[in-house]
């Protein structure tokens, strides 16, 4: 963060007054982060940038959501879809806060445990996952029920 | 962000303090075998790693601690007994029936002079009207020093040690854990084999539902144990087992016959493959190749064992029973002195000059 001013060049899309920017989202993720964010809030303003070109990345995705200013809380839950983001809190066209993401170690609350029988379910608890990589993919264990999902499970 | 990066740890009671080390004694060279390998050398002092923590799988547990359980338990067996759980009351619900278990456990507490409340299935409970766990057990610990809880929901010792204010004790949370059986299986391995580093281990049967067999594997790993597969193409150990013991190092091998694995390890651990899981002719026809008899023990080196978690019901041959091989009776008496261990150890910071060999 710090860095002021606005870079017309780094946004293609119209710049925004304030929200947040995600950004350097791996082409095909994009619509796993709009998922997610509209999980958070169904009625978040949101535009949406796919397969656009990146000196760094070659392609990737987008996701610019108007008025509101994420926290790093917030930036961490999406960064279990895409590890590599960065997140541009911005207001009045200024970037105030950045988040380059990093895997959380745990995430709390935001999916239930697909294990059925798993005791998180119906006691007064969120769910609670222990976040691991392992080669190219996610994996998430219950701190309840102690098994491990594939990622793939929670889209 | 903090609640979200929280890291829970298990074993939340109160922080560990180092105090009066318990002193084990050194473990003996097994004799006769022509074993080499690395001994536990325990024979310095050690503090309680177990005081005040909660019991809710074996994963929690350091090789260091385990040694230690196991090292007590061989002390209590031997007669070091002390009423460590005099005025103490502890809380043994069963929310889910398991009678060998229970009654080991209440053993265990009656052994040592311990007061026990509780019940033994989930029936008559107030899970029945409704009520969540968290409060059930926030209640219990009130009440209690401790408390030693089965039910039939994985997590739900997990969540329980969340939630006291006392030791929580996992006695079995529906498929997961079951960290006492464990730790008695390790005791009888150490017992009969003297040491548990090094040890060459089949394991024999439903390699794919048994949770015990899934827990000792990777306890044992962490012991540089080498272990041979013996199941059914359909009861084969899972893959993420089989990559967790390969993380830790540990080598394996799958084995299509049990009784040419026979010659080359130091204890055979048999489990019993359910009928159930297959139709009548297919479960005649391959049940077969995963029984034991007594014949095919001859080419056994001497200080092979058996074991197995019991109930049995065809797998070890009744033939076997009076071979000098059999342990699985031994084994489930066992879980007493192991359960002891673990509740003397939680509940007493120092368990005194009786453990000084």
């Amino acid at each position: 963060m710090g860095e002021s001013g606005r870079k017309d060049r780094q946004l293609q899309v119209e710049a925004i007054r304030r929200g947040t920017v995600i950004d350097h989202v791996p082409a095909g993720n994009g619509i796993k982060i709009v998922h997610r964010v509209q999980k958070l809030s169904p009625t978040a303003r949101l535009t949406v940038g796919l397969n656009l070109p990146s000196g760094q990345m070659g392609s990737k995705d987008l996701v610019k959501v108007d008025d509101w200013l994420f926290t790093e809380e917030q930036a961490y839950e999406l960064a279990l879809f895409a590890p590599e983001a960065t997140i541009n809190v911005i207001d009045d066209y200024r970037v105030v806060n950045k988040f380059k993401m990093s895997l959380p170690d745990t995430v709390q609350g935001v999916f239930d445990c697909p294990n059925s029988n798993c005791i998180s379910h119906n006691e007064p608890v969120q769910s609670h996952f222990h976040v691991m990589q392992e080669g190219d993919h996610v994996a998430l264990r219950c701190h309840y029920c102690e098994r491990k999902f594939r990622d793939t499970l929670f889209n | 962000m903090a609640s979200n990066r929280r890291i829970l740890f298990p074993g939340t009671g109160p922080e560990f303090r180092p105090t009066t080390p318990v002193v084990c004694r050194q473990i003996q060279n097994r004799t006769g075998t022509g074993y080499t390998g690395a001994q536990m050398t325990l024979d310095h002092a050690m503090p309680n790693l177990l005081y005040n923590k909660d019991i809710v799988s074996i994963t929690d547990l350091s090789p260091e601690a385990l040694e230690y359980i196991v090292q007590t338990a061989e002390r209590i067996k031997a007669g070091a007994v002390r009423p460590w759980l005099a005025d103490r009351v502890l809380a043994s619900c069963f929310f889910e029936a398991s009678t060998r278990t229970r009654l080991s456990f209440e053993t265990a507490v009656h052994r040592m002079g311990g007061q026990l409340i509780g019940f033994s299935d989930g029936g008559n409970t107030s899970a029945k009207k409704g009520e969540s766990l968290a409060d059930t057990i926030r209640m219990i610990a009130s009440y209690t020093d401790a408390i030693i809880m089965r039910h039939p929901q994985e997590g739900a010792a997990r969540l329980a040690s969340e939630f006291s204010s006392v030791p929580i004790i996992n006695g079995g949370d529906g498929a997961n854990q079951h960290p006492t059986q464990t730790l008695l299986d390790l005791f009888s391995i150490y017992e009969c084999q003297g040491t548990l580093e090094n040890l060459s281990i089949a394991l024999v049967g439903d390699l794919k539902y048994g949770r015990t067999v899934h827990s000792l594997a990777l306890a044992l790993a962490r012991f540089g144990c080498t272990f041979r597969l013996i199941s059914p193409d359909a009861l084969t150990m899972p893959d993420y087992l089989l990559e967790e013991l390969s993380a830790q190092g540990a080598y394996y091998e799958r084995s299509s016959s049990l009784e040419s694995v026979i010659p080359e390890v130091d204890v055979v651990y048999m489990t019993r493959v359910q009928k159930e899981r297959f139709d009548p002719t297919e479960y005649m026809h391959l049940a077969s190749d995963y029984i034991l008899r007594a014949d095919m023990l001859s080419n056994a080196q001497p200080h092979l064992r058996v074991l197995h978690p019991l109930p049995r019901v065809d797998e070890i041959d009744v033939s076997v029973d009076s071979t000098p091989f059999a342990y699985y009776f031994t084994q489930a008496e066992n879980g007493v002195y192991a359960r002891m261990a673990l509740l003397a150890l939680i509940l007493n910071e120092d368990l005194g000059e009786v453990m000084n060999g």
